[in-house]
Formats: structure tokens, C-alpha cells, sequence
């Protein structure tokens, strides 16, 4: 809000730029902190005897020789078998995307295109399945998959975070479908278009902006969910983020505690660069169901 | 668009949510009605030179046939949603009678597993939902405060707490605030108390856990409301300033009134957030002294003999029943908004 008529006072204006820099380190330092840490030993990034250690790395430097050590990266990949998670996490993200986008650009550009009162309905009842806590459908998974013997297997947990991201997907690719001209696509059915037809040529084509955004969506909650693919999975097939709670169920060992740190940095990584590579389209899509209403 | 044009339409994805969201939600009702099965027990007859003793024991080959045989359990009815560790109906009932205070009764009723959970998962939604709305508002006028060019770092500063999964998210802090880390050992220093830490008390461990939902939440109350100041118009604040206005008369007058129904959204998401509390719960290691109501389902599918599918549902069931009746006001208005429009 830049008005030519508002003066700011000096004061304020520190103020201002105080309180922004305060925030913004309680946002980051977290993260800039475990990034450092993760390349001490645990004796020092935990240590019980002077904190300062993990600045100075007292015993960093005693153990390897180095300030900087990469172990903990290269144990957790290999010994703590991280690879595999993170190929996982790879294989269902991939899957988890591509399938939500193609279901929910179809569902959403029929529920934008209807005039039925039905399309209300649904988009309620996705609001609805929306509120649910992922662990009560947790809960109703695990027994049927037992019984079926179809748990623990990666392609279960795909369809099942298909299904869970659906609400969601629908909602912002409705928003995004009601700005997209409907006479856009009524004047291809007039010039003989099947309604997939214009579907896939008319609209698909001006609508990446808004495909773009639910993929990063649906990408952050494949890649960041935990309580699905903790449950749903055994050891053999975990992710990312279940297996990262696995190495500190056993933190008596002393080089696990060490794996979760290395696993937490390699994870949160390749998150913060899509994000920065795409900031605006998240930003986008978190503002366009509330702004537009 | 034609209805049979919209069913094949929406059919995929129609499929996909009724068969795993609506079907596991009707299959945790079924199950909630059904409790494991007792273990079968036989008595055997040991006799030695000095008589013979009966001892019982369990029936392993029994049992686990039984098990196989009907894999749901024994049907329970309602038995699993009144027992100890759900509602607690007799439980409740003789502490009302034995307990001479009011307060001594809520504090008998709080100490049993569901009410305990109840309790922190309130606390937890009346705590971090204001906070965020607030915090998240301030951070966004004071980011609309500054020069555009260096917004955008800035923003992407601001998200990140935001864009970590939970389990992520507190992990980071936890390592922090622990007895042995930065954060946790100059407290240590500071308050000259070598035994303080976040496991030694409830209280600490319940503020921590509330601290962390505000920081992982309000960068989205954040983002949502940036977005909704950037089309507040300039016409009236203009008008308002030259009418003398203060800033905080703009800002209660003009802005707020303008992005109110952006408020009610973020309410909303972040009510319905955090009532599933759960990850930072695992993250922070507090199963102490906090529990959610999330986090006794986990805790029931995790458990190490068998699995507590009734148990587990059950609490599922309470659980959705809560979203619904915070989700009531919201529908019933959305309700009689669309009466209205048509």
C-alpha cells in the first residue's frame, strides 16, 4: 500500500522493519541451524556439555579431523538404507500428481461447466472429506487392506493419496475453471466439438497456470505425507518421512539420531528449491479459493 | 453441460472419493462396533507325585483360529464407545459420586485417556487458531509496508515453516529446543536449573507444542491475507486519510471490513487443521504428557500385540463427529446463502 498520501513516521518505519527481521529469523534460523548442524557429530550439534560446540565443532574436529563432516549424509543414504526411501518417495509423487491432475481437471471442469444444483452438493461434500483427519480414514483403510492383502504395497498408498488429494485438487482447479470464459468453449461445441474435445483443445491449453499450481499441491502432499504412508507401508516400501521417524525410534544408537538430522536436511531441500522456483503459482493457488470466494 | 456428459466426467474422480474416503468412513463405523476377541484360555491338568494342581492357560491354537475365522472381532455395540478408554460412562459416573469437589471431578475426568486427549486437542484449536489469524495479519501488513523489490525473498522467507511437513517442521525445533540444543541448553544456563526441560513438565511441553502450530500455521494465514490486502481499494483509505483518519482507524474501518470473509476462511482451514493435531505430537516426543485425539487412533493402529481396529475406530468415529459440529455453523450458513441466491 504505497499512497502517495500516507506519510509514515521514521519510527514506524523501524519498527516495521524490526519486527520483519525478527520474524524472519524465528521462520529460517530453524532450518539454517539444522542445515549447519547436519555437518557435525552428534557431540556436537547435541551436546550436553557447551552448546557452543556446535558453532566450534570441538569434537567434530577431534573425531574427524575437519570442521565439516559429511558421515551422517553418507551413512543415513547407504547403511540407513535412505536411497530407497527417497526412490519411493520419488516413485509415488510422480504418480500421485499425474493421477490427481487427470482426475480432478476432468471433475473440476465438469463441476465449473454445470448449472446443476448437484455440482453444489459435491463441492460441499468435498469440503467435507476435506475436514477429515487423514488417520480416521487410516483407520478404515488398514483392516479391509489386511483382509484383501493389499497392504504395504506402494501402489495401495498411491491410490489412496489420490483419493485423499482429490477435495482439494477439486476445489482449486474449480476456482481456477470459473475464470476461464465459458463462451470459450461454447463457441467450439457450436463449431461441432465434442465437450471432451473442448475440453482438451480449448481449454486444457489456456489452463496451465492454474495445472501448474494443483500439481505443486498435490506434489507437497504426497511428498510430505507421513501419517498414510506410516501406516500403509511396511519397512521394505516406506518414504521419506516415515523413515526419517524411524531413525529416532532408536536414538539410543549414536549415529541414528545424526541419520534423522542428514534425512530432515535431504528432504526439506529439494522442497525449498521447487518452492522458490515456483513461489508465485503457490501463492496463487492458496489465495485463489479465498480471494475469489 | 448435459447430465451424461457431467457423470463421465466426474466419474473418475467421483469413484475415487467414494470408494476411499465415504467407504473407509462406513467402514470405521462398522468396526467401531466390533472389539478384538478374547484370548481362549483351557485349564490344564498338572499332576506331580504330591497331587494335582488346574492352572489356565491361553489357547494359542484356539485363539488364533477364532482370530482367523472372524477377523473383525466379536460384535461389541456401543461397548467400545463407553468403556474406559473412550467415554468412560461408569468411570465418570462413580467420580461424580465419590469426588467432593467440582474441581477434584474434572480433574479425575481429564486424567482418563479419551477426556485427556479431548482436552489437549481443544487447547491446541483455541490456542493456535487466534494467534495465526493474528500473527499472520500483522506479518502481512508490515510486509505490504515494504518496498516491492525485496518482497519477494522476503515472502519466500516467510512460507517456509509453512511448506515442511509437520513431523519436519517440529522435528527442526525439537533438536533446538531440547536439553541439548541451542535453544534448550541457554535456557538451561539462563535459569540456573541443569533439570529444566521440555519432557520434565506439562505445562512447558503443552506451550511448546502450541508455539510450534503457530509458527507452522501462520505463514498461511499469512499468504491468504497478503493476497486479499493487495485488493482492498485505494479510493476509500485515500478519502480516509485525508479525513484525518489514524492508521488504526483505516486498518479497523476500512481493511479489516474488506477482507472479512477471507478471515472466516482461514478460521475455518485452520480450525480444521488443527484439530488433527497429531505429527508434532511424535516429532516433539511429548506422548507424555500430551496426547490428541489423532494421536490415540495412531497410537491404537500402532499398538505392538494386536491392532485395536474397534478401539481405533471408535475414537475415528468421536473424532468425525467433532469436525462435524465444527463444521455446522459454516454449512448451515452456506446452506442458507445458496437458498437465498436461487
Amino acid at each position: 500500500m504505497e499512497y502517495g498520501l500516507d506519510k509514515r513516521s521514521n519510527a514506524l518505519k523501524t519498527f516495521n522493519t524490526t519486527f520483519i527481521i525478527i520474524w524472519l529469523l524465528i521462520a529460517c534460523f530453524p532450518f539454517i541451524w539444522t542445515f549447519w548442524g547436519s555437518f557435525k557429530v552428534r557431540a556436537d550439534f547435541f551436546s550436553r556439555a557447551d552448546w557452543w560446540y556446535a558453532i566450534s565443532a570441538f569434537n567434530t574436529l577431534l573425531e574427524t579431523g575437519g570442521q565439516f563432516t559429511s558421515k551422517a549424509y553418507s551413512e543415513a543414504w547407504t547403511e540407513g538404507e535412505f536411497w530407497k526411501a527417497s526412490r519411493n518417495t520419488i516413485i509415488v509423487t510422480v504418480f500421485v500428481v499425474s493421477i490427481s491432475l487427470f482426475l480432478g481437471t476432468l471433475g473440476a471442469y465438469a463441476l465449473s461447466r454445470s448449472t446443476e444444483r448437484y455440482a453444489f452438493w459435491i463441492l460441499i461434500a468435498a469440503l467435507i472429506f476435506r475436514a477429515m483427519p487423514h488417520i480416521t480414514l487410516v483407520s478404515g483403510y488398514l483392516f479391509p487392506f489386511f483382509e484383501l492383502q493389499i497392504w504395504g504395497i506402494l501402489p495401495t498408498t498411491i491410490v489412496v493419496l489420490v483419493a485423499i488429494n482429490q477435495p482439494f485438487t477439486l476445489w482449486l482447479l474449480y476456482s481456477f475453471f470459473k475464470t476461464v470464459p465459458k463462451e470459450l468453449d461454447e463457441s467450439a461445441l457450436i463449431d461441432g466439438c465434442s465437450y471432451f474435445q473442448a475440453f482438451r483443445y480449448i481449454i486444457m491449453p489456456v489452463m496451465w497456470p492454474g495445472v501448474i499450481t494443483a500439481g505443486l499441491f498435490s506434489l507437497m502432499l504426497a511428498y510430505n505425507d507421513f501419517t498414510v504412508t506410516a501406516l500403509l507401508l511396511n519397512q521394505e516400501n516406506h518414504t521419506m518421512v516415515p523413515k526419517i521417524q524411524s531413525y529416532l525410534g532408536t536414538n539410543q544408537h549414536e549415529g541414528n539420531l545424526m541419520w534423522a538430522v542428514s534425512a530432515v536436511v535431504s528432504a526439506t531441500a529439494p522442497l525449498f528449491m521447487l518452492v522458490m522456483f515456483f513461489q508465485r503459482q503457490v501463492i496463487s493457488g492458496l489465495t485463489t479459493g479465498a480471494v475469489k470466494g | 453441460m448435459p447430465n451424461k456428459t457431467f457423470f463421465w466426467f466426474f466419474l473418475p474422480t467421483g469413484l475415487a472419493m467414494i470408494l476411499f474416503i465415504g467407504l473407509p468412513i462406513i467402514s470405521t463405523g462398522i468396526q467401531s462396533f466390533y472389539a478384538q476377541h478374547d484370548q481362549v484360555v483351557k485349564e490344564v491338568k498338572k499332576c506331580d507325585p504330591f497331587g494335582c494342581t488346574v492352572s489356565i492357560v491361553v489357547d494359542q491354537e484356539a485363539t488364533s483360529i477364532l482370530r482367523d475365522e472372524k477377523p473383525l472381532g466379536k460384535f461389541n455395540g456401543f461397548g467400545t464407545y463407553i468403556d474406559r478408554n473412550h467415554l468412560a460412562i461408569e468411570q465418570i459416573s462413580d467420580f461424580w459420586k465419590e469426588t467432593d469437589s467440582f474441581g477434584e471431578f474434572i480433574n479425575q475426568v481429564t486424567n482418563l485417556p479419551f477426556y485427556k486427549a479431548l482436552l489437549f486437542t481443544l487447547t491446541y484449536c483455541l490456542f493456535v487458531t487466534p494467534n495465526v489469524l493474528l500473527l499472520g495479519f500483522i506479518i502481512a501488513l508490515s510486509l505490504n509496508a515494504i518496498s516491492r523489490k525485496i518482497r519477494g525473498p522476503l515472502i519466500f522467507g516467510t512460507i517456509l515453516p509453512m511448506i515442511v511437513t509437520p513431523l519436519v517442521g517440529s522435528l527442526v525445533l525439537f533438536w533446538m529446543i531440547d536439553a541439548e540444543g541451542i535453544i534448550g541448553a541457554n535456557l538451561q544456563l539462563m535459569m540456573e536449573d541443569p533439570y529444566l526441560s521440555l519432557k520434565s513438565s506439562r505445562t512447558l511441553t503443552w506451550i511448546t507444542i502450541i508455539i510450534y502450530g503457530i509458527w507452522h500455521h501462520s505463514p498461511f494465514a499469512f499468504v491468504v491475507f497478503y493476497a486479499a490486502l493487495q485488493t482492498v481499494p485505494q479510493e476509500p483509505v485515500e478519502a480516509a486519510i485525508i479525513d484525518g483518519a489514524s492508521r488504526y482507524q483505516r486498518i479497523r474501518h476500512i481493511v479489516l471490513p474488506h477482507i472479512y470473509p477471507v478471515v472466516t476462511f482461514v478460521a475455518l482451514i485452520s480450525l480444521m487443521d488443527n484439530f488433527r493435531v497429531f505429527e508434532p505430537i511424535i516429532g516433539f516426543s511429548a506422548e507424555g504428557s500430551a496426547q490428541s485425539l489423532s494421536w490415540l487412533i495412531y497410537d491404537n493402529l500402532v499398538n505392538e500385540e494386536v491392532i485395536l481396529f474397534g478401539s481405533a475406530a471408535a475414537t475415528s468415529m468421536m473424532t468425525i463427529i467433532g469436525i462435524a459440529i465444527l463444521l455446522a455453523p459454516v454449512l448451515i450458513r452456506t446452506w442458507k446463502e445458496f437458498r437465498t441466491a436461487r
